[in-house]
């Protein structure tokens, strides 16, 4: 056993080495620090620009409290790990007063604060690394115009170890490579823009990829779906199929509603205050290059639900659902979405939308939507089941229906 | 001729939006329904408020307080959450204007006693804690004022328990400065009780009134 001690302690000062080299580099380490900001002739272009992209990223949808002022943060964004509150961008001490747009374009593309502080990726830099220069710097001129409020930074609610800030240069190590977008020019101008949209300010991976243990987004060339912790729903695969074609996943992306879909839940706050107000050309790109991503593979159940359960379902479908989506699930165009190929179905999100119902947002193109009333207070747990055991069962649908306890577990969700 | 060429032409602006979809508010408003039941009538039992014939400001600002949390309920946050203030406004102005009969009251169960404190305070208040009567702002028939104070009558108990309740401990918050949080947190809890079992108790008569007199406190959801 002795013999085995030199050896144990030199493994072991090897690894805390090693362990402090990693947190050094990532220290030091400042990619695009060599990028400067390119004046611009017009300033008043810049800001508008700004606003743009911030619109395209919906800034604030974290950085706003409900019903607070624009931008001065404080809003609360559950994760895994805990609480963590956005931070105030207006031009107050308390926000981004003291920030240059340098600052801010370390923030951006590699996801430091101003004092060299890592950030949580819950802010979402893995995606906004993306983002030239040029449009940071528009996003920061837009920013300083804004009416500076007084609100100081809230400081997270993390568990333990999740809190400890320098723990970070680890996450960062495995996780986060900097980097601009890079064009695939044989891709084409349209497919470019889609992808530099999506992949940076949309950061549509955020949510559609996988997340592992370490809150790490699996993967943004393939937005394979994902439950979104904690709060119930479901970010559906993207590719072929999963809005239809370019012109139906346009439509749907940029009001809200198409021929045979419509968006919900997290999605319906994206495109109300994100993606109605990008032009159409902007959401067709996004549009255009998300349905060339590799489809994904849905397994088809094998098998059907028990005969009484269908039966029990139909019936309820009949008396409750059957006179907006129709008798075969056809739905009405921009109206009441299909159920047929519905990506809800077999998903937590059918079952939260019978719940809770809900209205698309009201948009430009759908200014006065249609709304699905909540059937919390009308259906029991197994009618819920069972209506959509039989609406994942007809039509061609081949979706698995849900457990009453699955129904159950979603009641005292928001 | 060109009357008759008009006449078609506008005619097409009547088309329904897709087939078999009905237009009009009563389908859009399908899912307040579920709750509030048909023209947002209420009964006696459950926590839905009646919105049917309330004073349509009223009705948009509570909306307009629900998107932007000032009102906290899970089912209303997330119903409203993507609307925008026009669709709110037609919503309430659809609500406002139905006018269907209300069920017979419930009287509590509660001591004579009880009754008669809670209609004291209803009619005349308690001028020396600076608390108005509810007639004082609420209408001298209870039944609400144009264009934005709620009737207090054919309201659930419970309803009126829980929204007192709310303003007393802030969950519940309207523009500022907030007249009922003031009323609320100035009635003891006896008094919360008291006045809900009267005024639960009360037939529901006639509709908002018109805006005469001013109001004894200000009220920023109002002004």
């Amino acid at each position: 056993m002795k013999r085995l001690m030199p050896g144990v302690g030199l493994l072991v000062a090897l690894l805390v080495a090693l362990l402090g080299a990693v947190f050094l580099f990532q220290l030091w380490w400042e990619p695009g620090s060599d990028q400067r900001a390119v004046p611009v002739a017009y300033r008043g272009e810049q800001v508008r620009q700004g606003a743009y992209l911030a619109r395209a990223g919906n800034c604030m949808a974290c950085h706003t409290a409900r019903g607070g002022a624009a931008y001065a943060g404080g809003r609360a964004i559950a994760t895994p790990f805990g609480t963590m509150y956005g931070p105030n961008l207006t031009p107050d001490s308390t926000g981004l007063g003291a920030w240059s747009a340098d600052d801010f374009w370390r923030a951006v593309h590699n996801g430091k604060s101003k004092d060299g502080r890592f950030l949580y990726p819950a802010f979402p830099y893995p995606n906004y690394t993306r983002v030239t220069r040029a449009d940071s710097d528009a996003l920061y001129a837009f920013l300083r115009t804004l009416a500076p409020v007084k609100q100081p930074n809230r400081e997270h609610a993390l568990r333990f170890p999740y809190n400890q800030r320098p723990l970070l240069a680890f996450w960062r190590t495995l996780y986060f490579s900097a980097g601009e977008y890079v064009p695939e020019p044989a891709r084409g101008a349209l497919w470019n823009r889609g992808a530099y949209l999506a992949q940076g300010l949309g950061h549509c991976s955020a949510c559609h990829a996988p997340r592992n243990a370490l809150g790490a987004s699996l993967g943004e060339k393939r937005l394979g779906g994902a439950d979104l912790a904690g709060s119930g729903w479901h970010a559906p695969a993207l590719g072929p199929g999963a809005g239809g074609d370019v012109a139906d996943l346009t439509e749907l992306l940029h009001t809200g509603v198409s021929a045979r879909k419509a968006v919900a839940g997290p999605m319906a706050e994206v495109v109300g205050r994100s993606l109605q107000h990008l032009t159409a050309d902007d959401v067709g790109a996004m549009a255009h290059y998300l349905v060339s991503l590799p489809a994904v593979a849905v397994g088809g159940e094998g098998l059907l639900p028990p005969a009484p359960v269908l039966r029990q379902g139909g019936k309820l479908y009949t008396a409750h659902c059957a006179s907006c989506h129709g008798d075969q699930g056809e739905g009405s165009a921009r109206s009441y979405p299909a159920l047929v190929g519905s990506n809800a179905l077999g998903t937590s999100n059918a079952i939260r939308l019978v719940l809770g119902g809900g209205y698309a947002p009201s948009t430009a193109g759908n200014p006065r939507p249609y709304g699905m009333p909540p059937f919390a207070q009308v259906l029991s747990d197994a009618e819920v089941a069972a209506v959509l055991a039989y609406a994942g069962a007809s039509w061609g649908n081949r979706a698995p229906a849900p457990a009453a306890y699955e129904v159950e577990r979603l009641r005292t969700g928001e | 001729m060109h009357r008759l060429l008009a006449l078609l032409i506008l005619s097409f602006a009547l088309l329904p939006p897709a087939h078999g979809t009905p237009d009009g508010m009563k389908a859009r408003t399908a899912a307040c329904v579920a709750c509030h039941g048909a023209e947002g009538r209420a009964t006696g039992a459950g926590y839905f408020p009646r919105i049917a014939g309330k004073p349509q400001g009223y009705l948009y600002d509570q909306l307009i307080n629900f998107r932007d949390g000032r009102r906290v309920n899970a089912s209303m946050n997330h119903l409203v959450a993507n609307l925008s203030d026009a669709y709110l406004a037609e919503m309430a102005r659809y609500f406002a204007a139905q006018h269907p009969p209300h069920a017979t009251p419930t009287v509590a169960a509660v001591p004579a006693s009880t009754l008669a404190r809670g209609r004291q305070l209803a009619l005349q208040g308690a001028p020396a804690r600076k608390i108005p009567a509810c007639v004082a702002c609420h209408g001298q028939g209870l039944m609400g004022v144009e264009p934005a104070i709620p009737g207090l009558l054919g309201l659930p108990r419970d309803y009126l328990n829980l929204q007192l309740g709310a303003w007393r401990s802030g969950v519940r918050k309207a523009a500022a400065p907030d007249c009922m949080s003031h009323v609320a947190r100035s009635l003891t809890a006896d008094e919360v009780v008291a006045v809900t079992a009267w005024l639960s108790g009360q037939p529901p008569l006639g509709t908002p009134e018109p805006a005469t007199a001013p109001l004894p406190l200000p009220c920023g959801g109002v002004q």
